[in-house]
């Protein structure tokens, strides 16, 4: 188990530094689905076994079929680098950098590593997550099926030969 | 067990890795995978608070996250598309009509 989470942690950051330093649009695609799957994997090892098939059929099977067509469409090769800001070369960096030590900083000052002992293991499988779904947040799910709608509707419109 | 710290660490650094290449890259299909990054952190974090502090409302938010990420990929392609179709590019460098 615990070996498993670090391979899947390892396998996960240097798919998203693949993701980020890949020059190809389909690389950077291809170690997405990489990153999301052992991501899934994590999320197996916390308990939360719908959410990790959710993220598998969704995430890297519909919302990455998106992509690699897209990209596939539209023939994105090799991104030309430019150099328009040299703010941005020359601060970027750092401040990223900072970003990181900050987040790592209050994660480490909020939750010393010894003393947070996890809660009983859940009961997170689809049957309680449909019962907290449609018990508890009715009223979400319903708006989010409005927003897929209009999400759709403006897929087909955005999508037409004459905008 | 594996600390909360770990799975928060690694969550940071997926974060801080999508910024990256939401800053540095110049393909809008590049940075849109960023933000999908990014959104995979944040629910990386959900699902562990989740499990560490015995609550399952938590992976009710990863579950709104995931729909609401599929939208925007929906529309956000669609985007990128009728931009291509016009200014026949995929570089951010060049899509700076708003710019003053």
């Amino acid at each position: 188990m615990v070996i498993l989470f670090y391979v899947c942690a390892v396998l996960a950051v240097l798919a998203a530094l693949g993701v980020v330093f890949q020059r190809r649009p389909v690389y950077s695609a291809l170690s997405l689905i990489v990153v999301l799957c052992s991501l899934a994997v994590i999320y197996l090892l916390l308990g939360a076994e719908f959410l990790a098939v959710i993220q598998v059929i969704i995430y890297a099977g519909a919302i990455m079929v998106l992509f690699v067509l897209v990209i596939m469409l539209l023939n994105a090769r090799t991104e030309s680098s430019t150099d328009r800001s040299r703010i941005a070369r020359w601060l970027g960096a750092p401040l990223i950098a900072a970003l990181l030590v900050e987040i790592v900083a209050v994660v480490w000052k909020q939750f010393p590593s010894a003393n947070t002992p996890p809660a009983a293991p859940l009961d997170a499988g689809p049957a309680a997550i449909g019962q907290l779904l449609f018990r508890n947040y009715v009223l979400p799910f319903e708006v989010t099926s409005l927003l897929i709608l209009v999400a759709i509707m403006g897929a087909v419109v955005l999508a037409k030969k004459q905008l | 067990m594996i600390p909360l710290s770990h799975y928060l660490a690694l969550s940071a650094i997926l974060f801080v890795l999508g910024v990256v290449g939401f800053v540095f890259r110049r393909n809008v299909i590049t940075i849109f995978m960023c933000i999908e990054l990014m959104l995979n952190a944040v629910n990386l974090a959900f699902i562990a608070f989740s499990r560490y502090l015995g609550n399952l409302e938590g992976q009710m938010f990863v579950f709104f996250v995931i729909v609401v990420a599929a939208a925007e990929a929906a529309v956000g392609l669609a985007i990128i598309i009728a931009l291509y179709r016009t200014r026949e590019t995929l570089s951010i460098d060049e899509l700076d009509s708003m710019k003053m």
